[in-house]
C-alpha cells in the first residue's frame, strides 16, 4: 500500500515562524515547537523546518528548536536551510532531526550527497530542489523550432540560477545517495493556485526515492492533485496549515474522501 | 533501566526519549558493563546493514547484546537494530549479522518506490497474540523507511502490505524487532514502546 504523507512546512526566520510569498515578503505565523506539537496531534505524517535566514548567528536557535520539538514530537522531521556540510548536518541530526534537506551545497558541491550519504545513511539526505519552468528570454535569440523547455534549478533562496536541469539535476542527486527529493515550484510557491503539477509529475515519474511536492497549495483539492495527478509521495503545505484555515484532519478527511490512502488522522490508542 | 545501545551510529536520540515518553528509563549507553545489567536493552539501527553490522563488532557490544538475549533479558530490535539478529543482509553480502535468528534480510521487491518511506498500516498475523502489539485498537499505522526487510519466519507477528506482505515486527519469547520506528510512530508508537517497557518491569518484578 502506498499512503500520501502530509507534511506542514514550517519557514523558521529568527526563532519564529514565518510565511513567505514567492520567497519574499514574510508574516509571522507563530512559535516553531508549539505548531510542530499541534500539527503531530492533528494527524501530521511528518514535519519540514526550513531556516530561511540561515544566518551563522541563527544556526544556533535552530538546533535549540529541533532539540525542542525532538523533545515535544514523535513523528518525523526534516530540517532544511543553510546547510553546508556533513558536520552541519551532523549537527541537526544529533539535535534530533531525521534527515536533513541540502539546496544550495549539494549545488555548489556535487560530493556533498555522497558524503552525508555515506555518513548518516541515504535516508537522512533530502535534496530540496527549487524549480522554475524555463521561459524564453527576451534578450536571447530563441530558435522558434526549440523553446526552452522544462525546468531550472534555482540556488540561494530562489535568488540565482544554476543553469541546471530540474529532472536531470533530480535523477543525478538520487544517484549520488539522495533518499528523498523536495521538490518545490517557484512559479507556485506562495500564490495559492496549486502545485506545478507538470513538474512534480515529471520528477516523480523519473526518480526512484519518494518525491514531495511543494508551493502553491490554496486549497485542499491541490493536495488531491498533487498525489492523483502530480503522483506525490507526500504533499507539503504551509499557510493553509498556519492561519488555520484547515486542520490537518480535515485535509486527511478530505484526501480520503477522494480516494487517496493516507495515515487517519489521530492515529490509533 | 533500559539500555539503548550507542554504536555510534545516527540519531539514537528519539529511541531514548520516546522510550522516555512511553514511561522507561531510558539510557543511551556505550558500556558493555551497563548492557549486561539492564532490564531491558533496545537495538535501534539505521542506515546500512553493514556498515551498522561492523559498527556493534568494533564497539565490542554485539557480545553482551547476544548474551542478554539469551539470559532472557527483554529486548527490542528497531529497524537495522531488528535485521541484525539475522545471519546476514542482501545489502551487504559477506557481512554477519549476530545470527541469533535463521535466515538472511532480502530487498524489497515488486512495483514500488524503495525504499518505502511513509506510515503503514499494521496487519497482526492471525491466530497469534503479540504482546508487544497488545491492546492497539482500531487501525494502527507506524512509520517505515527501509529497503530491506527479513523473510517470512514463525517468530513474525506483524506485516504490511508493500509490494506483497512485507516483516513489519517479530516476537520470540521476550525478543521483539520491529521493521518501522516506534519512537517515531507518534501514539501508536508510544504505546508499542509502553508495551515493552511494561515487560521490562515485569521481567524484573
Amino acid at each position: 500500500m502506498h499512503a500520501v504523507r502530509v507534511i506542514p512546512c514550517l519557514d523558521v526566520d529568527a526563532g519564529r515562524v514565518v510565511k513567505g510569498v514567492r520567497f519574499v515578503g514574510l508574516r509571522d505565523a507563530g512559535d516553531p515547537v508549539e505548531l510542530a506539537a499541534r500539527y503531530d496531534a492533528e494527524g501530521a505524517d511528518e514535519l519540514v523546518f526550513l531556516d530561511i535566514t540561515a544566518s551563522s548567528e541563527e544556526r544556533d536557535t535552530m538546533l535549540d528548536i529541533v532539540s525542542r520539538t525532538a523533545e515535544e514530537v514523535f513523528i518525523p522531521f526534516t530540517v532544511g536551510g543553510g546547510v553546508r556540510s556533513p558536520t552541519d548536518a551532523r549537527r541537526l541530526l544529533r539535535a534530533g532531526a531525521d534527515k536533513v534537506a541540502v539546496n544550495t551545497a549539494a549545488v555548489d558541491n556535487p560530493d556533498l550527497v555522497s558524503e552525508m550519504a555515506n555518513e548518516f545513511g541515504a535516508q537522512c539526505v533530502v535534496v530540496a530542489i527549487d524549480a522554475r519552468r524555463r521561459v524564453p528570454d527576451a534578450a536571447v535569440r530563441h530558435d522558434v523550432e526549440k523553446p526552452p523547455e522544462g525546468w531550472e534549478v534555482y540556488t540561494h533562496g530562489g535568488r540565482r540560477r544554476s543553469g541546471k536541469d530540474a529532472i536531470e539535476w533530480a535523477q543525478h542527486c538520487v544517484s549520488m545517495g539522495a533518499g528523498e527529493i523536495l521538490l518545490t515550484s517557484m512559479d507556485r510557491d506562495g500564490t495559492r493556485d496549486g502545485f506545478d503539477i507538470d513538474l512534480t509529475r515529471e520528477v516523480s515519474s523519473q526518480v526512484s526515492v519518494p518525491v514531495i511536492a511543494s508551493g502553491g497549495v490554496g486549497t485542499l483539492q491541490h493536495l488531491v492533485d498533487g498525489a492523483l495527478l502530480g503522483g506525490a509521495d507526500g504533499l507539503l503545505a504551509a499557510s493553509i496549515f498556519h492561519l488555520r484555515e484547515h486542520t490537518i484532519a480535515e485535509a486527511k478527511e478530505y484526501l480520503r474522501s477522494r480516494g487517496v490512502v493516507v495515515r487517519p488522522p489521530g492515529g490509533s490508542t | 533501566m533500559i539500555a539503548v545501545v550507542d554504536y555510534g551510529i545516527g540519531n539514537l536520540r528519539s529511541a531514548e526519549k520516546a522510550i522516555c515518553r512511553a514511561g522507561g528509563a531510558a539510557k543511551l549507553t556505550s558500556d558493555p558493563d551497563e548492557v549486561a545489567g539492564a532490564a531491558g536493552v533496545v537495538l535501534p539501527g539505521v542506515g546500512a546493514f553493514g556498515r551498522c553490522a561492523q559498527a556493534l563488532r568494533s564497539s565490542g557490544l554485539g557480545e553482551p547484546v547476544a548474551d542478554a538475549i539469551g539470559r532472557g533479558t527483554p529486548f527490542l530490535g528497531i529497524c537495522i537494530g531488528l535485521q541484525l539478529l539475522y545471519e546476514g543482509s542482501e545489502e551487504d553480502p559477506g557481512v554477519a549479522g549476530l545470527g541469533i535468528l535463521p535466515g538472511v534480510v532480502r530487498a524489497l521487491g515488486g512495483e514500488v518506490k524503495v525504499p518505502q518511506m511513509q506510515w503503514n498500516r499494521l496487519e497482526q498475523v492471525p491466530g497469534g497474540s503479540s504482546s508487544l502489539l497488545a491492546g492497539l485498537t482500531g487501525e494502527s499505522w507506524v512509520y517505515f523507511v527501509h529497503s530491506y526487510a527479513p523473510e517470512w519466519s514463525p517468530e513474525v507477528v506483524a506485516t504490511v502490505d508493500y509490494g506483497g506482505r512485507v516483516v513489519a515486527a517479530i516476537e520470540r519469547d521476550r525478543m521483539w524487532g520491529t521493521q518501522f520506528h516506534p519512537e517515531k510512530s507518534g501514539p501508536t508508537g508510544l504505546a508499542i514502546l509502553g508495551n515493552f517497557v511494561a515487560a521490562c518491569i515485569e521481567a524484573v518484578a
